[in-house]
């Protein structure tokens, strides 16, 4: 069917705004992924602090798309698809943020690990993240798209990330156990909470794609089958 | 969730009595069903205004009627209680059943009719010659004389359910034109509460309110559906979606989409009930 725009042009143009303000934010963040990931692997701390500075500008862009929803809500009363839209811009940021600030722990580790030798090579970690990086970049399509089934793969690859997750862990606690020592341990842990940083990633992901579907279908597929209280 | 509220149907509390015959119903007394509109079309000389519109409308709730303008929201209403062939050249096909009953059967009286489906105008209208008192007693006084006795008590019951008593109780001799705008209105909603309607429909109430009279009337509304029907038509989709647990919409005559009023607003099922209420129709 043909799409149809808003009878108010300037009405569409704020919710166009919003829209290309929240694909500017993903994109800021894909590449805060993109960019720690690339800072662990070459053991760049200038890199990795570099990243941790373009934070700022994501926090930034989550106080201004607050700000845009808001006004938007108070003067135009959004109703159906307009309204989901909003309602999904308002917790689209709070997860890009967070994922965001989690891009930021990574870096925050690599400058830490940048300055010690290295404890093994992991390749599960760059595989790790792009997954995540391939997460984030379908779900803001399946945004732009409108297109629940990407969304929903989008969902399917968390089980994938999990996976890795409790691998990775356990490859680097042997590595830990091998390397016997104060330092050794030390490092594991770090690199341990890089993998649990790219994982919550993930979550953060999904809940965006379970938001998408949302948008697009109507129906809230958060917690399917997961909500009976009986025996709590 | 928002999208997924299921709320049943309340059952309707047996009905007064059909006043369209003056005697009680057998059968339908605990029906929750108030209207059963069906395969109902209306005309204005050769032109169509409804087409073959099928809905049920659920007793003690609020149905919004929303739509362009012309889609025959209006007249809609207008042939629940008959008003529609008031018109010259107006004329209809189809059936509405009220309670079970055909309100189109030889038997009924449509002026007894009109008092148990009452009716609030746009416009608010009380009669310019008459006080406040006479204005809420002018239906009652169409059907029955009343003792003065009996005749204050039903001002006073009506005029508090129309919340408007407090404001008007020492100036009930005055001319009801006098009032504001929406203490008219609300005199209004009182002259036909006082004939004890199962059933009010409004037509576009708070177009000609400011919004704290637009807020009054909303509340009343309120207050006033576990205890009536309410059919309400109103351009103002936040209005349908604040006042209305069902929400109608139609569209150059047909009826398009029907349900509950969040899930209506929320998530829409068809693409021009959508598009209707976001604001992209031409």
């Amino acid at each position: 069917m043909k799409a149809t725009r808003h009878t108010d042009r300037a009405y569409e143009s704020d919710l166009i705004q919003l829209r290309e303000r929240l694909l500017l934010m993903a994109g800021r963040v894909e590449d805060m992924i993109s960019r720690a990931i690339k800072a662990l692997e070459q053991r760049d701390a200038v890199l990795a602090r570099r990243t941790i500075i373009t934070d700022r500008r994501v926090n930034r862009d989550e106080m201004e798309i607050d700000e845009s929803c808001l006004i938007i809500l108070a003067k135009r009363q959004p109703m159906a698809s307009d309204l989901r839209f909003i309602a999904l811009a308002l917790k689209m940021v709070v997860d890009l943020e967070r994922i965001g600030d989690l891009a930021v722990n990574i870096c925050e580790r690599v400058v830490d690990l940048a300055e010690r030798p290295p404890l093994a090579p992991y390749p599960d970690i760059p595989q790790m993240a792009d997954l995540v990086r391939g997460m984030l970049r379908d779900a803001v399509d399946a945004f732009v798209d409108h297109d629940d089934a990407k969304a929903q793969s989008v969902i399917d690859r968390d089980d994938l990330v999990d996976q890795l997750y409790h691998h990775t862990f356990r490859e680097i606690l042997h590595a830990m156990v091998e390397a016997q020592g104060h330092s050794g341990v030390e490092r594991g842990i770090q690199l341990q909470s890089v993998c649990k940083y790219l994982e919550r990633m993930a979550d953060h992901i999904t809940n965006l794609a379970e938001q998408v579907i949302f948008m697009v279908q109507g129906k809230d597929i958060r917690h399917a089958g997961k909500l009976d209280v009986r025996g709590t | 969730m928002l999208t997924e509220r299921v709320r049943s149907v309340t059952p309707a509390p047996p009905h007064r009595g059909s006043a369209i015959r003056d005697v009680p119903l057998p059968d339908t007394a605990h029906d929750p069903v108030t209207f059963s509109v069906q395969r109902l079309s209306a005309w204005f000389g050769q032109q169509q205004v409804l087409r073959d519109v099928s809905i049920e409308i659920p007793g003690r709730q609020v149905t919004a009627i929303i739509g362009p303008s012309g889609c025959g929201k209006s007249t809609f209403i207008r042939c629940l209680n008959r008003m529609h062939e008031l018109v010259p050249a107006a004329r209809r096909s189809g059936r509405v059943l009220l309670e079970g009953e055909d309100i189109h059967a030889r038997t009924v009286d449509p002026v007894l009719l009109r008092r148990r489906v009452g009716m609030v105008f746009q416009k608010p209208n009380p009669f310019p010659t008459m006080s406040i008192r006479d204005n809420v007693l002018a239906g009652l006084r169409l059907t029955r004389q009343l003792r003065r006795s009996k005749a204050d008590a039903v001002v006073e019951r009506a005029l508090r359910q129309a919340a408007l008593w407090e404001e008007v109780s020492d100036r009930l001799a005055q001319p009801g034109i006098g009032l504001s705008g929406g203490q008219q209105q609300r005199l209004c909603i009182a002259r036909s509460l006082a004939v004890e309607p199962d059933v009010l429909l409004m037509d576009e109430p708070c177009s000609a309110l400011d919004p704290i009279a637009t807020a009054r009337i909303e509340d009343l509304i309120h207050a006033l559906r576990d205890e009536y029907t309410i059919v309400i038509v109103t351009h103002n989709m936040q209005q349908a979606a604040r006042v209305s647990q069902r929400t109608v919409f139609l569209l150059m005559g047909e009826l398009v989409e029907h349900g509950e009023t969040d899930q209506l607003f929320t998530a829409p099922r068809d693409r021009r009930t959508e598009d209707y209420i976001t604001g992209k129709f031409g």
